[in-house]
């Protein structure tokens, strides 16, 4: 029993370490900044929710928060449309250039975001689509829908090609055998696949930043307001910041089942 | 596997091809034409050729930033690859354990990127930060990421160990758990230390997981911009410049267009062709072992 006790002594200091950041700034963002600056204390003294007072009842704070939820959700969806398809045709039919296709997406996840920034902005301003939810929404499918492909045509060929050809022998159409059996069949890797798009989605700054100005501007972005003249606001960035893990927290707590057998299933 | 010889499965794949093609050869062809030319402002420019790719391969700074991303990428995939796999064989088996651990591994992998520099920039600092504190003033180590380029590497590098591991160890966990039970028991009845089992079962076993966390390592390692952009801003000096952040200073900086459209498309055949190796040697790898 030694060897598992180690273990999770291991596992134990890992996560400390991994929580400690994250309670530090769960500790600034209950101070203000002139108790911030003045002495360093382990915990807060005098604890107060000054911070997130200001973010919720200022339309500029929270609106970032609204904004970048609703492309993250739009992205996700547009990923998992689109990519359902072509990952079936990936992972059942051979057809002329089907492997260099395959890597010519794949290439796409590997785009450096940088290169793109500046082509975007340009891009979309042409079409009229700055500034919206669906402009950042779109770009981020760059990244994701190549991703999307390769999770879900991973975990489809995991299923016998058996169950196709009995459903058609059956006669299902290929629409209805889908919708039907397919995707319930490989729900676990749906969700998997949600699971990545929101995340890339959600912690992606560079696009969400050059392609709003105003109205669809992500939390991301409205962060930087925390620097003025007069120096940082450490503890109102501070409750930003814990306000955007929240999600996140949300979304693991959703799939924390499926996860183990999602990732196994995936690419093995 | 022998798949159905189909051309109609093109078909299916049309959406993805044109969403995909919307938003990455439109722009890349935007990128190819700023290359060739020399802009001065709105509908000024003269045609230039290969000029900017020759301005390009002569940059001293960028060759700097160049050797400065390979490093930082080898010691990001030398460090998070062995800590992902030791902590997927610590993390428990069956129990509640297993989703508490998941859950807590997951976190910092959903937190924003700019949120991840701040977090370490309020945890380092020498005034206000616990970790920059703690080496100051109990350890007696002089420590400021904003003043010593070594101190810059050691937060930035500290921060992406702390942001992507996790991810290894979630897919090496995720690898380990594939492996059927009859493995273990056969590796038991032969006797095989831990470390045969690890290296004779675990390990191979791995292998496609791991190639996948190999990839996307050094694939976001290499494209890192937001956080070392909000930790140091690419300082001091030009001491944590990666590439990412060299190319938005040229690009939305300086608006050299030219010369950052050149940089651009170099950046990304280096990336293609080192992915492409990867996959290709990591893939014979496991084909040599006989797995």
């Amino acid at each position: 029993m030694m060897k598992g006790r180690k273990k999770l002594i291991a596992l134990g200091i890992y996560f400390t370490l991994l929580f400690l950041p994250i309670y530090w700034m769960l500790n600034m963002s209950l101070r203000t900044n002139a108790d911030i600056l003045g002495a360093l204390t382990l915990y807060p003294a005098d604890p107060t929710f000054a911070n997130y007072i200001n973010i919720f009842t200022d339309p500029a704070w929270y609106m970032g928060y609204v904004n970048s939820i609703i492309y993250v959700t739009v992205n996700t969806l547009i990923s998992l449309a689109v990519a359902l398809p072509a990952a079936y045709a990936f992972s059942r039919y051979s057809f002329v250039g089907d492997s260099q296709v395959f890597f010519w997406l794949l290439t796409n996840r590997m785009a450096p975001a940088a290169v793109f920034a500046l082509p975007f902005f340009q891009l979309y301003s042409t079409i009229g689509l700055l500034d919206t939810h669906i402009a950042v929404a779109l770009a981020h499918c760059l990244f994701n829908v190549p991703l999307a492909v390769w999770i879900l045509e991973g975990f489809m060929s995991g299923i016998p090609r058996e169950i196709d050809e009995t459903a058609f022998i059956d006669g299902y159409s290929l629409p209805r055998f889908f919708i039907t059996i397919f995707i319930p069949l490989i729900r676990a890797g749906v969700g998997v696949t949600a699971f990545f798009c929101f995340m890339f989605s959600w912690v992606e700054l560079l696009f969400a930043r050059t392609l709003t100005i105003t109205n669809a501007k992500p939390i991301q972005a409205v962060m930087t307001r925390t620097i003025s003249a007069t120096g940082m606001d450490w503890g109102l960035l501070a409750a930003a910041g814990m306000l955007t893990l929240v999600p996140g927290a949300l979304v693991i707590w959703f799939v924390r089942n499926h996860m183990a057998r999602g990732f196994a299933l995936g690419r093995v | 596997m022998n798949k159905w010889e189909n051309n109609r499965a093109w078909l299916l794949t049309v959406p993805v091809l044109v969403i995909v093609a919307f938003s990455s050869i439109i722009p890349l062809m935007t990128v190819v034409n700023y290359s060739v030319q020399d802009i001065f402002g709105p509908g000024q420019s003269l045609f230039v050729g290969t000029e900017m790719y020759k301005n390009v391969l002569r940059d001293a700074r960028l060759h700097e930033a160049l050797w400065r991303q390979f490093l930082f990428s080898g010691l990001v995939l030398l460090i998070e690859i062995p800590l992902g796999i030791a902590l997927a064989l610590a993390m428990p088996k069956k129990g509640w354990g297993v989703s508490f651990s998941l859950v807590v591994m997951a976190l910092p992998l959903l937190i924003p990127w700019n949120t991840i520099g701040s977090i370490w920039i309020i945890f380092v600092r020498p005034d206000i930060g616990l970790f920059g504190a703690f080496v100051n003033n109990v350890l007696g180590i002089g420590f400021d990421h904003t003043a010593r380029p070594l101190d810059a590497w050691i937060t930035t590098l500290l921060m992406e160990i702390w942001h992507w591991t996790p991810l290894v160890a979630l897919l090496a966990y995720a690898g380990l758990r594939a492996i059927p039970e009859v493995y273990y028991q056969a590796a038991k009845i032969d006797g095989a230390s831990p470390w045969a089992t690890f290296r004779y079962i675990q390990l191979p076993k791995m292998r496609g997981v791991l190639t996948i966390a190999v990839l996307l390592r050094f694939m976001d390692s290499f494209l890192i911009y937001a956080e070392p952009f909000v930790l140091t801003g690419g300082g001091p000096g030009n001491s944590t410049t990666f590439l990412s952040i060299y190319l938005v200073k040229l690009a939305l900086g300086q608006f050299d267009l030219g010369t950052a459209g050149a940089f651009s498309l170099i950046y990304f055949l280096i990336i293609e062709i080192l992915c492409f190796v990867f996959y290709q040697v990591l893939k014979n790898v496991g084909k040599g072992t006989g797995t």
